[in-house]
C-alpha cells in the first residue's frame, strides 16, 4: 500500500523538476543560512532568493519556447541565446540612431521594441521554415544562426557596443517606478502566464503534443503538422527575442559577444530538468519553468562557491548528460530488466 | 523420409505475451522447389520467417537442415545467414548509396595482402554473378539508379553468392511491374534448377500459381496444410485461407436478408480517383444509409482506395463528387470538412495517438475540425468523451486514461468514438476489428449497422468474409491495386466473394 | 540512361558545385585584388596554413557525419587541447613531447565517451556532443581562464620550421622570394590522404558508408554497426585532438575563447563539400575543398578590408544554409521520383 502511493509520487510529472528544485535549495539554506531571508532595502525586495529568481528570468521565457519546439519537433533550438542577441541589437540600434552611446532615444522605443521582436520572430520563421518545411535535423537547421546570428548582431551595431543611458530603458531589466520587485521577474510571470493561456484558451497545446507524439495520426486527424512545428518555431523566436530585450535592458546596451551566451544550453536543460522528454511529445509548461529556476538556483549556488562563469557550462554539461541517460531507452530498459529479476527473485523467495 | 529434404521445421510454437502467435506448426521445404507460404493477416506467416530466421526466438518445437538430426536455432539473421538461410525483404535491405558491386560483397570484400579492398577484383566477380544470373545491370552503378526490380535481384543474388540454400522471398513482388515480376520469376526458376529451396511469401494468387510447386497455407497461427499447387485451385486456397472449407460453402445469407433498403442518394462519387502506384484509377459510388464493402486479399488495394479518398495520399487523377458537388481534396482536413472520417488500418501507428488521454482522443478531430480558435472547453469535452464511453462502453479507469493502456479492442472503440463524434456522414472503417476480441467485434459490427439505419454511408473493410456478409449490403471487389469488379446484396454468399477475390479463369477447376 | 544521368546530378553535382565554387571565387579574388598578392603562390598556401587544424578536424566531422551522426564538440576539444599544451609546457614544465600525447590523449578521451553515448546508449548524437562543447569549453576554462602564451623552444622551433618550396614570387626589388608550407600542412594533408584511403579502401571505410546509407540494411548484411560506429567518434575524437594540436601549432598560445566556432566551420567545410546530413554520402577530399572555400571566403574578406570579420561566418553560414537547402530539395525530388 505505502509503496504503491510512493511510487505515484514519484512517477509524477513534476517530481522530478520538484526534487531537484529542492535539492539545490537545500544545499544552499545549508551553505548560507539567510538564503530565505527577504529584506527591504531602498524600498526594493533583496536576498539571494530574490536575486535568483530575478536572474532567472531570462532563462524561463527561453525555456518556454524550448518547451514548445522540443514538444513539436523532437529537437531543440540552439539558436536562442543568438537571437538575444539579434533583438538586443536591432533595439538599441534603432534607439541610439547609430551612435555608440546616447542619453535620450534617437527614435521611439515602441518602434525599437516592435522592430526587435520582428527580428526575432524572423530567424524563428527561418528556422521554422528549415526544420518544418524542408524536414532538416531541428538542431543543424538552427546551427545555422547559432553561428550566424552573433555575426548579424555585430553588423547590426556595427561591431560596437552600443550604449542606451536612458532611465526609461533600464526599467525592464531593473525596477518601474516605486514597485519593489525587479521587472525582469514581472516579464517573466507575465510571458509564461500569456503562453499558458493561449495554450489553454486555443487548442494550440493539444496540437503540439498531438503532432510531437504520433504525427502520422495527427495529420489523419486533420492537423496540419508542417503549420504547428513553424509556430512553434516562431514563438520560440519572438520569446527570444523578449529575453534579449530583458538582458539587453540589464546592461542598457548591446553587447552582441555576451548577451545570451551558453543561455541555449540552460533553456535545454531546464526543459530536460522539467521532465519533459526531449524526443517530443506531452510537456509540461511549469516543469520547464521549475527547471529554469533550478538551474539559475545552481548557477548561483556555483558561483557562490567561487565557481567562475566560463567554469559553469562544465557542471551543466555533465548534469545534462546524466538526465538524457535517464531517459534513454537504454538505460530504461536495463532498469526495467533489473527490477524483473528482482521482482522474479522475490517471487520464489516468497514461495520458498 | 525424403532425401532431398532442406529444411524441417516441427512442432512450432510462438507465444506473444500470452497470445498464441504459431501452434504446433510445421513446415518442409524441398531442394529445388518454390513453396508459398500463405494466409491471411494474422495467420503467422511472418512470425514463422521471424522465428526461422532468428528474429523471435520460439517457444518449442525443433527446425532440421538438410535432413540432419542436428536443432539449428538462429538467434539472428546474420546466424542464420551463415547457416545458408537468406531472407530477401520487400523493403529491399541493401544500401542505396553504394554500388551494386558493393552491396554484393560489403562485409566480405575481396582484400590485398595489406587489407586493402580490391576493386577490380570485386567488380570483376560481381560481374560475373550477375552475368551468370542474367541480371542486365553494370556493377560500378550506384544501388538507387537501379529500378527496384534490380534491387531485389541483386539482393538475391547476395544471397545465391552467399551459398544460401533457403532463399526466403517476403513479398518481393509488391512493387514490381508484370514484366518486371516475369524477370524474377525467370530468375527464380534458375535457382530452382540449381536445388535452392526458394519459399515464397506473397498475397497474389497468380503468382502463385505461376512459380510455385507447393503451397502451404496457414490460419490463425495454425497449419491447414500442405498442398501441391497443381492439386489445389484457387477457390479452394481462398477457402483455406480464409477459413472455410469450399464443400461447407453453404449461402449464410439468411441471417442478413431483413436489410432494409436504402435510398439512392449518392454521398460519394469517385470517377477515375487514383494514385499513381498504390491503385489503378476506380469508379465508386457510396450511398446514404449504405454499408459498401471492399474486399480482397491483403495488399490488393483495398485501403489504397479510401486513402484515396479521404486524401490521406491525394489522389493524383479522377475527380470526386461529395453530395452531388464537386471536391478538391488535398488534404485529411479538407475530407473531413466534407464530413469524411477514416479509422486507419494501422491502429497504432496512424491511429491512437498514444501518451494522450482517452478523452484527448476522442476530441481530437474533432477540435481540428473546429480550427485551433474554437477550442472545446473542459466540460464539453467531458462530456463528449463520456458519451462514447458510455455508448460504445469503452472499457477503461477514467477518460483520463492514457490510451495506451487501453486493450485493443477498447482503443479501437476510441478512434470510433472520435469520428463519430465529428458527426460524418461517410465513415471509413479499414480493419476495425483486427486484432479485437469477438465479443467487441460483434458490438462493432452492430454499432455500423445501426450508423447505417441512421443513413450514415460507411465503407467496411474487413479480411473475414463472414463479417463483411454481416455488415455490407453491397460490395468492391479489389485484386492486385485494382478495382475488378461489384458484387450487388443479391450475389453476396462466401463462395461468389471467394470466387471474386481468387479472379482469374481456375485451370485446375 | 536519361535516369542515369539525372542521377550524377545529386551525389556528384554537389562536388562538382564546391570544386568550381572555389576556383571561381579565388580566381575572383586574383582579379579583384591583384594588388593583395592573390595570384602569388604562398598566398594560395596560406589557404592550407591557416587552416591546417580545421582540415583534419574536418576530416573527423566527415567519417562521423557520414554514418549520419554529427559532433559539435571539436572547438571546444581544440581549445582545450590548446590551454593543456600550453599549460603542460609552461606551467608545468613538461617537454612539447608529452604534450602532443596528452593533446591527443584528450581527443580520444572525447571520442570514447560521445562514442560510447551515441552508439551504446541511443542518445541524440547532437545532445552529446553539445554537452561535450560546453564541457571542453568549461574545462578550459578551469585550467586557466587567462591566456597563456607558449614559448616551449622545441615547441617554436616546430612552429616556425618551414619546408620552401621550389617556386615562388619576386619582390618588388626582384629578390626570388620561394614560397614555403610549415609542418602542419603536411600532416594535414597526410591526414586527408590517409582517411581518404581508409574510406575507399578498408572495410571500416565502407561499412561507414553503409551504415550511413541504411543502419537497417547494414544490420541485416551482418555489419556490426554499433562497433563501427563507435570507432567512428573515437577516430573522430582523436582527429580533434589532432587538429587542436595543429590548431596550436599556428596560434603558440591557450585561452578560452579559442577556436569558437570552430565546429561550425568543420561542419559547414564537410557540408560544403558534398556531405550529406542525413549520411551515406561524403569524402574527406571534398570537405578539403570545403576548407579552401571557407579559407578564400576570409580572405577575400581580409583582403577587402573594410568589411568586418563577422561577415566570414556570416557568409559562411550562408552558404551553409544553400547547401542544406539544396540537399533536401535534392532528397525530396528523389523521393517523388
Amino acid at each position: 500500500m505505502n509503496k504503491s502511493k510512493f511510487k505515484k509520487i514519484t512517477s509524477a510529472r513534476l517530481f522530478l523538476p520538484v526534487v531537484c528544485l529542492i535539492a539545490v535549495l537545500l544545499i544552499n539554506v545549508i551553505k548560507t543560512p539567510d538564503f530565505f531571508n527577504i529584506t527591504i532595502r531602498n524600498g526594493v525586495f533583496y536576498g539571494y532568493v530574490i536575486d535568483v529568481i530575478n536572474r532567472a528570468s531570462e532563462l524561463v521565457i527561453l525555456a518556454v519556447g524550448m518547451t514548445l519546439v522540443t514538444a513539436a519537433s523532437g529537437g531543440q533550438d540552439i539558436s536562442v541565446g543568438a537571437v538575444m542577441a539579434v533583438a538586443a541589437a536591432v533595439c538599441c540600434q534603432i534607439l541610439s540612431g547609430g551612435a555608440s552611446s546616447v542619453t535620450a532615444y534617437q527614435n521611439s522605443l515602441i518602434l525599437a521594441v516592435i522592430a526587435a521582436l520582428l527580428a526575432a520572430a524572423l530567424c524563428g520563421a527561418f528556422n521554422g521554415f528549415l526544420v518544418a518545411k524542408l524536414n532538416i535535423q531541428p538542431m543543424v537547421a538552427t546551427l545555422i544562426l547559432y553561428t550566424a546570428g552573433r555575426g548579424i548582431a555585430q553588423l547590426v551595431t556595427n561591431g560596437q557596443i552600443t550604449y542606451i543611458r536612458v532611465q526609461s530603458f533600464q526599467m525592464a531589466g531593473g525596477y518601474i517606478g516605486k514597485s519593489p520587485v525587479p521587472t525582469p521577474v514581472l516579464f517573466a510571470i507575465v510571458t509564461v502566464v500569456i503562453v499558458a493561456l493561449i495554450l489553454k484558451k486555443t487548442a494550440l497545446g493539444l496540437y503540439i503534443e498531438s503532432v510531437g507524439i504520433n504525427g502520422k495520426a495527427a495529420r489523419l486527424v486533420g492537423l496540419n503538422s508542417t503549420m504547428i512545428k513553424f509556430l512553434t518555431y516562431v514563438i520560440c523566436g519572438v520569446l527570444a527575442g523578449i529575453a534579449g530585450l530583458v538582458a539587453s535592458s540589464r546592461i542598457y546596451s548591446a553587447d552582441a559577444n555576451n548577451i545570451g551566451l551558453n543561455l541555449e544550453m540552460d533553456a535545454i536543460l531546464a526543459v530536460a530538468l522539467g521532465g519533459n522528454f526531449l524526443g517530443g511529445g506531452k510537456f509540461s509548461l511549469i516543469g520547464s519553468v521549475i527547471g529554469a529556476y533550478t538551474i539559475q538556483a545552481l548557477t548561483t549556488t556555483l558561483y557562490a562557491m567561487n565557481v567562475k562563469a566560463d567554469q559553469l557550462p562544465v557542471y551543466k554539461a555533465i548534469v545534462v548528460i546524466i538526465i538524457v541517460t535517464l531517459q534513454s531507452d537504454v538505460f530504461k530498459k536495463f532498469i526495467e530488466s533489473h527490477r524483473s529479476k528482482k521482482v522474479s527473485v522475490a517471487a520464489e523467495g516468497g514461495q520458498k | 523420409m525424403e532425401q532431398n529434404i532442406v529444411l524441417e521445421m516441427r512442432d512450432i510454437s510462438k507465444n506473444f505475451t500470452g497470445v498464441r502467435a504459431l501452434s504446433h506448426v510445421d513446415f518442409t521445404l524441398r531442394k529445388g522447389e518454390i513453396h508459398a507460404l500463405m494466409g491471411e493477416n494474422g495467420a503467422g506467416k511472418s512470425t514463422l520467417i521471424k522465428v526461422l530466421t532468428g528474429v523471435h526466438e520460439f517457444e518449442s518445437g525443433s527446425i532440421h537442415m538438410n535432413g540432419e538430426n542436428k536443432d539449428i536455432i538462429n538467434h539472428s539473421p546474420q546466424e542464420a545467414q551463415t547457416n545458408g538461410i537468406s531472407t530477401v525483404y520487400q523493403e529491399v535491405n541493401l544500401c542505396p548509396n553504394l554500388t551494386v558491386a558493393e552491396n554484393l560483397f560489403i562485409g566480405r570484400e575481396p582484400r590485398n595482402k595489406v587489407g586493402m579492398i580490391n576493386w577490380k577484383e570485386m567488380n570483376a566477380r560481381s560481374a560475373k554473378l550477375l552475368e551468370s544470373l542474367n541480371i542486365n545491370v553494370p556493377p560500378t552503378q550506384m544501388l538507387d539508379e537501379c529500378s527496384v526490380a534490380i534491387q531485389q535481384m541483386i539482393a538475391i543474388a547476395r544471397a545465391v553468392d552467399m551459398k544460401c540454400k533457403v532463399l526466403i522471398l517476403d513479398e518481393p513482388t509488391s512493387s514490381l511491374d508484370d514484366e518486371e515480376v516475369e524477370k524474377l520469376f525467370v530468375l527464380m526458376r534458375r535457382l530452382r534448377e540449381e536445388g535452392v529451396g526458394i519459399i515464397f511469401v506473397t498475397h497474389f494468387l497468380e503468382q502463385v500459381y505461376a512459380v510455385c510447386d507447393r503451397i502451404t497455407v496457414l490460419r490463425n497461427g495454425e497449419l491447414v496444410g500442405e498442398y501441391e499447387t497443381k492439386d489445389l485451385p484457387r477457390v479452394m486456397l481462398v477457402a483455406k485461407m480464409m477459413g472455410k472449407d469450399f464443400d461447407d460453402l453453404a449461402d449464410i445469407k439468411g441471417n442478413h436478408k431483413d436489410k432494409k433498403m436504402f435510398s439512392e442518394t449518392p454521398v460519394i462519387e469517385a470517377n477515375g480517383i487514383g494514385h499513381k502506384g498504390t491503385i489503378r484509377p476506380f469508379n465508386l459510388k457510396i450511398n446514404k444509409g449504405e454499408v459498401i464493402g471492399l474486399t480482397g486479399l491483403l495488399g490488393s488495394g483495398r485501403s489504397e482506395l479510401v486513402r484515396a479518398i479521404y486524401g490521406a495520399d491525394k489522389a493524383d487523377s479522377g475527380t470526386l463528387k461529395v453530395n452531388g458537388k464537386e471536391a478538391k481534396i488535398s488534404s485529411p482536413l479538407d475530407a473531413m470538412k466534407l464530413g469524411m472520417a477514416y479509422l486507419p488500418e494501422d491502429r497504432k501507428a496512424e491511429g491512437i495517438i498514444a501518451d494522450l488521454s482517452v478523452r484527448e482522443n476522442i476530441i481530437i478531430a474533432l477540435q481540428a475540425k473546429r480550427g485551433m480558435f474554437h477550442p472545446l472547453s473542459r466540460k464539453e469535452m467531458e462530456e463528449a468523451a463520456d458519451k462514447y464511453i458510455e455508448m460504445l462502453q469503452i472499457k477503461t479507469a477514467s477518460r483520463e486514461t492514457p490510451i495506451k493502456s487501453l486493450s485493443g479492442g477498447n482503443q479501437q472503440k476510441v478512434i470510433l468514438g472520435r469520428w463519430l463524434l465529428t458527426n460524418p456522414e461517410y465513415l471509413i472503417l479499414d480493419e476495425p476489428t483486427r486484432g479485437i476480441d469477438i465479443g467487441t467485434k460483434t458490438e462493432i459490427q452492430k454499432i455500423v449497422l445501426d450508423l447505417a439505419d441512421q443513413g450514415m454511408a460507411v465503407t467496411f473493410i474487413s479480411s473475414e468474409v463472414e463479417e463483411m456478409l454481416r455488415t455490407c449490403s453491397r460490395m468492391a471487389v479489389l485484386r492486385d491495386g485494382e478495382k475488378v469488379g461489384e458484387l450487388e446484396e443479391s450475389e453476396l454468399s462466401q463462395s461468389n466473394i471467394m470466387k471474386a477475390i481468387a479472379g482469374g479463369d481456375d485451370k485446375n477447376e | 540512361m536519361m535516369k542515369q544521368k539525372k542521377k550524377m546530378t545529386s551525389s556528384g553535382f554537389l562536388l562538382l558545385i564546391t570544386i568550381v565554387l572555389f576556383f571561381a571565387m579565388y580566381a575572383a579574388g586574383m582579379v579583384i585584388f591583384a594588388d593583395k598578392g592573390f595570384a602569388k603562390p604562398q598566398m594560395f598556401l596560406n589557404l592550407f596554413v591557416s587552416n591546417a587544424g580545421l582540415l583534419v578536424i574536418s576530416c573527423g566531422l566527415t567519417i562521423v557525419m557520414i554514418t549520419g551522426g554529427i559532433d559539435i564538440s571539436v572547438g571546444s576539444v581544440t581549445a582545450l587541447v590548446c590551454m593543456v599544451m600550453a599549460d603542460l609546457m609552461e606551467n608545468k614544465g613538461v617537454s612539447a613531447y608529452v604534450a602532443v600525447l596528452a593533446a591527443l590523449l584528450i581527443g580520444l578521451a572525447f571520442g570514447v565517451v560521445q562514442g560510447f553515448l551515441v552508439t551504446y546508449m541511443g542518445i541524440q548524437p547532437f545532445i552529446v556532443t553539445l554537452a561535450g562543447m560546453f564541457f571542453g569549453r568549461g574545462m578550459t576554462a578551469i585550467i586557466s581562464t587567462d591566456m597563456i602564451s607558449i614559448k616551449n623552444e622545441l615547441f617554436l622551433k616546430w612552429a616556425n620550421y618551414r619546408f620552401y618550396m621550389p617556386f615562388g614570387s619576386t619582390n618588388k626589388k626582384g629578390k626570388f622570394i620561394p614560397a614555403y608550407i610549415p609542418p602542419t600542412v603536411v600532416i594535414a594533408i597526410i591526414v586527408v590522404l590517409i582517411i581518404a584511403v581508409l574510406l575507399k579502401y578498408f572495410k571500416f571505410g565502407r561499412k561507414l558508408y553503409a551504415i550511413g546509407g541504411n543502419r537497417q540494411s547494414a544490420l541485416m548484411m551482418g555489419l556490426d554497426v554499433k562497433k563501427t560506429m563507435f570507432r567512428a567518434y573515437v577516430l573522430d575524437g582523436f582527429l580533434a585532438g589532432l587538429g587542436g594540436f595543429l590548431f596550436c601549432l599556428n596560434s603558440c598560445a591557450g585561452f578560452v575563447e579559442q577556436a569558437k566556432g570552430l565546429e561550425m566551420d568543420a561542419i559547414s567545410s564537410a557540408v560544403i563539400g558534398g556531405t550529406l546530413l542525413s549520411g551515406g554520402v561524403g569524402t574527406p577530399i571534398g570537405s578539403m575543398f570545403g576548407v579552401l572555400i571557407k579559407g578564400t571566403i576570409s580572405s577575400l574578406i581580409t583582403a577587402q578590408g573594410t568589411l568586418s570579420s563577422w561577415w566570414v561566418r556570416i557568409v559562411l553560414s550562408a552558404l551553409l544554409c544553400f547547401f542544406i537547402v539544396i540537399q533536401s530539395v535534392l532528397a525530396s525530388a528523389k523521393k517523388k521520383k
